[in-house]
């Protein structure tokens, strides 16, 4: 048994009596002016106790230092319609959102990128603790989960130990906290080799009156410490892993990446729960990046200012830990909350029944300081806000990237288009069979997406849905989406591209969409045309939530996501959150009957630049992001909307990455029920011809199926509302797609080229 | 009638299965691991999750819980006793029920709506089927690999405590493509794939007819109440 460390550590007193002792700043990631303005701040230089809080708080992951002064725009660019159900927005745990009933919907999306790159087991798996416990944060119970994965070249060696890793991560931590995982999506991209993406999305439901924001208020209140032990896992993996960028030879980081046991937060999430609904506690702040330097300064900043800690009560399961390792640990499934004096005997019976290990850390003070003691000596005295709000603010260079008019002027529509019905069958084939649109199932498969028996809709639809209130049906939906190459090509545009896929995706499930949140996954900040596509990002995505008036509620930002000097296409994960009055009216995005006539809603423009048909048939990237209509895609919603109150729509199938020919696919697949389809018309009208009806990417666009009998209410609904349609097949008793002059597929061969692209380098789906 | 379902800390379906026995028509009674108290219920559902964590074998520390000395008794006083998933982990770990499990054969967690045969329509939970039926539950896992030596396997193949058997695909490699069993008597009946799961139309398996809308699940709980209704 190694001695526990008493060691004395650097007090307050000892920094003001040596202000000339050399700190190791920058290896904390610091840069030396900050450091200066930490002194400032002080009066004196910091110990090596605060040296580490604020090193780890002042990190880009914790502060946004980089990206507060464009984030700020999600909070101006909004209308009353847009704050009127936001119960709480931006800058706390996660957004809350009014859904009706005296019920609310909080949710989230985080990144967990570097750490799955270097551990991805571990890396993945505590990106989902993390999101979940910000979750019950608020006050509300966990319903389900969800990840926007990006991996390297699906051929590359290394990419099928990320993803494996990865998949496996996220399936042993969710299913095992009981969530149903309802959604996602996987891209597979060499920009995102040696930087996979894993953005994990948590969604929690409350009633009103259960709505807890995490703060310290009231003098005398105890600060309590309860779940894991504190170890030395993940020590700096906000600072040093998520602020900076992976190089060829240098360290390994793996002490950086932290260990989740999803067991412990299961009883976590058990224990809060009843500590909120016995009312024994104040507050609850979960325990992520920076750890107790970050909970201790937020809670302290939220309330009434002060707080004073005993960290040497802190409960150790390394007891040689040093006082500034502990402040820095990341270690997983610790929360820490404040209770009033009087109920802190209740507090304690609770974390007992739950057996959850607990210690009494100190109280809030009105002191208007954070005083952290180690055995008795003062190792650290600051203001809390210096250190969790006020930290730097970088107007960080921007400048218009030398590349990107070269890459606008270079469009597909230079590129070589299939004529042939041969020609147009095989490509088809290839895009059905290629990495990014083939069926996921090898990956879902290995979610739990039963558990708490109220999933809806789950993959391979376009969006999750979950019931919320059994007396009633109230549910929820989400999707999430990105196309980073639309991105490459326009920022602007592609962040309201996403925004408008995640939005037509839910739509397309039936619910109405009411909120976004989003997780910005981007190159060096360092990097001025890196900043340049964010600051458009960041813009496209404000004023397009503005337009669709719906807000942004919270969410991530991942900067130094590159390796080397290649930073990833810039990728803004925008998950959109729609509510439905009764999950029993959802629409699935295939056809179960045959003798429906099928319609595309919406028109379709030539626009194959930075489509899959580009990337798959002639590996191109260039030209400029199909046009986005917001105004029209929310027509399109509502019209959805009213065609399902009515009852007349039996499925619905947004149309995105592949354009008509996949979304065509997908939909005989859902259910294993075929289709005759005709494109004359499209191409008649549209002017386009054979392979840009199939492969365009023109947005506004679905698919849905009515039965026949509701035919001329169908039609009609359309024109009332001015939305394009047209009647392009009718679903069929035969197993196969038929695609008039083109080719017929039997439903196997197209379900065998699908399936194919991930058993193949992954392993067998099991039974599929 | 009363069901209990008890609940462990790492329990994940107990909510669910006290909504199954609440649709099936009867009362849940939600029950604590660490009491020794079945609060005198008329039968006993031990859910799926990870009660402790399973850091051991699946199961294997459960089976010493307060609780289960209670299920124990009651189990052999013939009380109907029903494990599902690990639930079906604890009960043989308990001996209760023949055989044991290891990880998946592919090593990964599964789930998959599942089609299984009834082999034995006469134990306390499947006297509503008919023998060889054919049904469809949903199945979850990663350490559902029924295993057990081959005079247990040819004994209870012989004493028709095989209950189900999966069927199209052996998700798991399950010996014997055996997906659940029950004691001698009849009472005990654990097996991997959630019933629970598969009734309540709009969020059960898939079935030929419409998506989401199995619910094949209902009838365990319904020969529950038939056996009950009997005593």
């Amino acid at each position: 048994m190694t001695t526990p460390t008493t060691a004395s550590a650097d007090t307050v007193t000892n920094a003001a009596a040596t202000p000339e002792r050399e700190q190791p700043y920058a290896a904390l990631g610091l840069k030396q002016d900050e450091y200066l303005r930490i002194r400032e701040i002080l009066g004196r230089r910091p110990t090596s106790g605060e040296l580490a809080m604020y090193s780890v708080m002042w990190s880009e992951h914790c502060s946004y230092k980089s990206s507060k002064p464009y984030l700020r725009q999600f909070g101006t660019k909004t209308t009353e319609k847009m704050r009127k159900n936001l119960m709480v927005g931006m800058g706390e745990n996660a957004g809350v959102v009014d859904v009706g009933g005296g019920w609310a919907v909080t949710f989230k999306i985080e990144s967990h990128n570097h750490p799955s790159y270097i551990e991805p087991f571990q890396g993945a798996a505590t990106g989902v603790g993390g999101i979940v416990r910000d979750i019950i944060s608020m006050g509300a119970r966990p319903v389900a989960v969800m990840d926007a994965l990006r991996f390297g070249d699906i051929d590359d060696p290394d990419t099928a130990r990320v993803v494996h890793g990865v998949v496996s991560g996220i399936s042993f931590y969710g299913n095992c906290l009981g969530l149903p995982n309802i959604g996602g999506e996987t891209y597979f991209d060499s920009v995102y080799q040696a930087n996979p993406l894993v953005n994990a999305l948590a969604v929690g439901v409350l009633r009103h009156e259960d709505l807890h924001l995490a703060n310290a208020r009231g003098v005398g209140n105890k600060v309590v410490l309860f779940g894991a032990r504190t170890g030395g896992d993940g020590i700096g993996g906000a600072s040093i892993l998520a602020s900076d960028s992976f190089s060829a030879g240098g360290p390994t980081k793996r002490p950086a990446v932290q260990v989740g046991d999803p067991f412990a937060e299961k009883v976590l999430i058990e224990c809060c729960l009843e500590l909120f609904q016995l009312d024994l506690v104040e507050g609850i702040q979960d325990l992520g990046a920076a750890g107790i330097s970050c909970a201790t300064s937020e809670l302290a900043s939220n309330g009434d200012g002060g707080m004073f800690i005993e960290l040497e009560k802190v409960l150790l399961r390394d007891p040689t830990l040093t006082a500034e390792e502990i402040l820095m640990s990341e270690s997983q499934e610790r929360m820490m909350a404040i209770v009033t004096p009087e109920k802190l005997d209740g507090f304690l019976a609770v974390v007992r029944k739950w057996d959850v290990e607990t210690s009494v850390l100190g109280e809030v003070t009105d002191t208007g300081r954070l005083v952290i003691n180690w055995h008795g000596e003062e190792i650290v005295n600051v203001e809390p806000r210096t250190v969790a709000v006020d930290g730097p603010v970088y107007d960080r260079p921007v400048a218009y990237p030398t590349w990107i008019d070269a890459l606008n002027a270079d469009s597909a529509s230079r590129l070589a288009r299939p004529t042939t019905a041969s020609d147009l069958r095989d490509q088809v084939f290839r895009l059905v069979g290629s990495a990014n649109l083939a069926d996921k199932r090898w990956i879902t498969n290995q979610y739990d997406t039963y558990v708490l028996g109220n999933t809806a809709l789950s993959f391979p639809d376009d969006g999750g849905m979950v019931r919320v209130d059994e007396e009633s049906g109230l549910g929820f939906a989400v999707a999430t989406d990105a196309n980073g190459r639309f991105c490459q090509l326009d920022p602007y545009q592609g962040a309201q591209l996403a925004l408008a896929e995640a939005f037509r995706n839910v739509a397309v499930t039936g619910a109405t969409p009411v909120a976004v949140s989003d997780c910005l996954n981007f190159g060096s900040p360092e990097n001025p045309e890196v900043m340049w596509q964010f600051s458009r990002a960041v813009e496209g995505l404000a004023d397009g939530c503005l337009a669709m008036e719906i807000p942004v509620t919270g969410g991530n930002v991942s900067f130094y996501n590159q390796t080397g000097d290649v930073p990833i296409h810039p990728t803004p994960v925008v998950a959109v959150l729609g509510v439905i009055d009764d999950v029993a009216k959802r629409i699935p995005s295939g056809w179960q009957d045959d003798g429906n006539n099928i319609y595309l809603l919406g028109t379709t423009k030539a626009e194959l630049d930075g489509s899959a048909w580009a990337e798959v048939i002639h590996d191109h990237l260039g030209g400029r992001p199909p046009v986005v209509d917001l105004a029209a895609e929310q027509k399109l919603a509502d019209l959805l909307h009213y065609g399902n109150e009515q009852n007349i729509i039996s499925s619905a199938h947004d149309l995105a990455d592949g354009g008509l020919a996949q979304a065509i696919v997908e939909g005989v697949l859902r259910f294993g029920v075929g289709a005759r389809i005709w494109l004359g018309e499209i191409i008649e009208r549209d002017g386009v011809d054979a392979a840009t009806a199939l492969f365009s990417e023109s947005t506004g666009r679905v698919i849905v199926s009515v039965p026949r009998e509701d035919d001329v209410k169908f039609q009609g609904l359309c024109e009332g509302r001015g939305y394009p349609m047209l009647r392009i097949g009718v679903t069929d008793s035969a197993d196969t797609l038929e695609i008039q002059d083109v080719f017929t597929a039997t439903l196997d061969e197209l379900r065998t080229a699908h399936r194919s692209p991930l058993t193949e380098r992954f392993g067998a789906t099991i039974g599929a | 009638m009363r069901i209990g379902v008890i609940t462990f800390p790492g329990s994940l379906d107990d909510r669910d299965a006290q909504r199954a026995v609440r649709i099936s028509g009867a009362t849940p009674v939600a029950l604590w691991h660490g009491d020794h108290d079945l609060q005198g219920v008329d039968a006993v559902i031990l859910p799926g999750g990870f009660a402790y964590g399973d850091y051991l074998r699946a199961g294997a520390i459960a089976s010493y819980a307060p609780i289960m000395a209670e299920v124990i008794d009651a189990a052999n006083k013939g009380v109907p006793v029903l494990g599902i998933c690990n639930g079906f982990q604890m009960l043989a770990e308990a001996r209760l029920v023949p055989g044991a499990h290891t990880r998946n054969a592919h090593q990964q967690f599964i789930r998959r709506d599942q089609r299984l045969r009834v082999e034995n329509a006469t134990t306390d939970w499947t006297n509503a089927f008919e023998t060889n039926d054919e049904i469809i539950i949903p199945m979850k896992n990663a350490d559902g690999r029924f295993v057990a030596d081959s005079e247990t396997l040819a004994r209870i193949e012989g004493q028709g405590q095989v209950v189900f058997r999966y069927l199209d695909v052996n998700p798991n490699g399950s010996l014997n493509d055996i997906a659940g069993v029950s004691n001698e008597r009849g009472n005990v009946v654990a097996l991997m794939p959630h019933p629970e799961h598969a009734t309540e139309p709009g969020f059960g398996p898939d079935t030929p007819e419409a998506m989401s809308s199995g619910i094949d699940g209902l009838k365990f709980f319904e020969s529950a109440l038939r056996v009950l209704a009997t005593v």
